[in-house]
């Protein structure tokens, strides 16, 4: 039986002035309809760390993921501000577009496009204008090693990347993400649909891939947040109940709701 | 009755259904062919037909098939693919769409009559274009648009939306992502219309008898000038078809093998639309392969 907390009792970390930030969002709501999906959630993400969204199932952490990179602008309202380098991302003339390949995605479940392996890295590239075909092969070997991908896909670009398996699959859709060159890499669950030796090279890929962006990851799995992430926000029934490095939310955490959910009282 | 001797029943039951359909095609395409094939000659199928008493070969007939095809498929392959687009991409829930919706589908539901009627008062009469290829492709059009734009849609909406998410998360517009992403793994299903739909084209005479005419001219194949009167690509001249050929052999012929010819017209008109729809495969499968790179 879920107990009825209070909404009222939060407790968000804020930083200070001298910590760099990639993205920050403040007072965003999400409606989908009339049904109030994510309330006042006002969170900032330190530059090349990994910082984990966590909570139960439709506690609002996915529908807040997609909102950074106005994924959700069709389906839902989205209001408040969201901060990206000096600008609010969230105003009806941003060029959304042009976000999405600085604010990269990977979804739940692998979908990489029915191309072969180096068509489906190279193709959004060139939409960006980039024709050169050796700055291209550079930039499929670069995101597939990023990725840690290359040793296993080197010999077969150019075959189709449905044949690769489930955790191939979602390395080589961080690989397109990442091949943007993108600034923060959002990622919803990526981890849900593969096995766990898959599971860990996709972990290890994101702590290598921190060095270089801002990784914000919604996960299901409580161990996972606890093995790569730095900053750890918890999400309940569309709230942002607490938000603090990983470590202190998991041995100290400050609220009564957090404390049931770490230890496994729900969820 | 158990579970088991239910579903021997069943298996029974839907195999009959089945051989029986298997049946009534094989028996159908059996007949046409035996009936058919032996009148087939090579001057039967290069000759020209003598237009008074509509004996002899069928050369041009032919040509006007195919060529009415590639002409239909030429004008409305485009517009049924922007439509498809439209209404599986960008087209909102509301009434308008569903106006769209229900107009498409009676637009399918006419009968092939009434569109020769039409076709024939609007393009033959009122713009004065005659009795010709392009008044009877534009009238093949109307029976091609609902049913090309129909499956279009269908297949565009079967792709999963993480498809499309993908592309959008990469920053790609909506349209590249439509195109160079969604339409390509649509491809398959696509090209299944297509060739549905070229093969009502193939078998139409209704509507070509008011729009195409009845008359085939003849025509100098060594002259594919479209701008020159006796040539065979001239979209203004007029052009009787294979089916409406057949359909004047059995009514108005005055051969006395009538049957013969109908016979072996029909004979060369299944195995057009037969290969027809090899070659549309083919391509097809050639198509998606290139663009999957799958094996």
């Amino acid at each position: 039986m879920l107990k009825d907390y209070s909404f009222d009792q939060t407790a968000v970390q804020t930083f200070d002035d001298h910590v760099a930030l990639a993205l920050k969002t403040e007072d965003l709501q999400v409606y989908y309809g009339s049904n109030h999906a994510m309330h006042d959630a006002n969170l900032a993400f330190p530059k090349n760390q990994i910082t984990a969204l966590i909570g139960a199932s439709g506690s609002g952490k996915s529908t807040y993921l997609r909102s950074l990179n106005r994924m959700n602008d069709t389906i839902a309202t989205v209001t408040g501000k969201i901060w990206y380098h000096g600008v609010d991302i969230n105003q009806p003339d941003v060029n959304i577009y042009e976000i999405r390949r600085h604010i990269g995605m990977v979804f739940q479940r692998p979908n990489p496009f029915a191309k072969s392996i180096r068509e489906n890295i190279i193709y959004a590239l060139r939409a960006t204008g980039i024709k050169d075909k050796k700055v291209l092969n550079q930039r499929v070997e670069q995101s597939l090693k990023g990725a840690a991908l290359w040793d296993e896909v080197k010999d077969t670009l150019d075959k189709s990347a449905l044949a690769l398996s489930g955790g191939q699959q979602q390395r080589l859709c961080i690989a397109r993400s990442i091949a943007m060159e993108p600034d923060v890499l959002l990622l919803d669950e990526p981890c849900s649909a593969l096995d766990p030796i898959s599971t860990v090279k996709v972990e290890e890929t994101l702590l290598e891939l921190q060095k270089k962006y801002t990784i914000i990851i919604v996960t299901h799995n409580m161990q996972q947040a606890a093995r790569i992430s730095s900053q750890c926000a918890f999400f309940h029934l569309g709230h942002v109940m607490e938000y603090a490095p990983t470590a202190t939310m998991f041995s100290t955490p400050k609220i009564q709701v957090t404390q049931d959910y770490v230890s496994g009282s729900f969820g | 009755m158990n579970a088991k001797r239910k579903d021997l029943l069943a298996t029974i039951i839907i195999d009959a259904i089945v051989a029986t359909v298997v049946g009534i095609l094989v028996f159908l395409l059996a007949y046409i062919l035996i009936s058919g094939l032996p009148h087939v000659s090579w001057s039967f199928l290069t000759g020209s037909a003598d237009s008074f008493s509509g004996a002899g070969g069928i050369g041009v007939q032919l040509f006007n098939s195919f060529y009415l095809l590639i002409l239909t498929m030429l004008i409305s392959i485009p517009i049924s693919l922007g439509a498809g687009i439209y209404l599986a991409e960008y087209a909102k829930d509301n009434w308008r769409t569903r106006l769209i919706r229900s107009a498409i589908e009676v637009l399918s539901s006419l009968p092939s009559v009434v569109v020769g009627l039409f076709g024939f008062l609007l393009f033959v009469v009122k713009f004065k274009i005659g009795f010709s290829v392009i008044s009877g492709a534009i009238a093949l059009t109307f029976f091609n648009l609902p049913l090309l734009t129909r499956n279009i849609e269908e297949s565009l909406s079967a792709v999963p939306r993480s498809q499309r998410e993908a592309g959008l998360s990469l920053g790609l517009s909506k349209w590249k992502t439509e195109i160079g992403i969604i339409l390509p793994v649509a491809l398959p299903g696509i090209v299944t219309g297509v060739v549905l739909s070229a093969g009502r084209v193939f078998g139409e005479a209704a509507a070509l008898i008011y729009t195409a005419g009845q008359s085939a001219p003849v025509t100098n194949f060594a002259d594919w000038n479209p701008m020159d009167a006796a040539s065979p690509l001239n979209p203004l001249r007029p052009a009787e078809t294979l089916a409406v050929h057949i359909w004047k052999v059995n009514t108005e012929g005055l051969a006395s093998n009538a049957a013969q010819l109908s016979a072996a017209a029909s004979a060369v008109l299944i195995i057009a639309v037969l290969l027809f729809n090899l070659f549309a495969r083919v391509l097809g499968n050639y198509l998606y392969r290139r663009v999957t790179a799958s094996k």
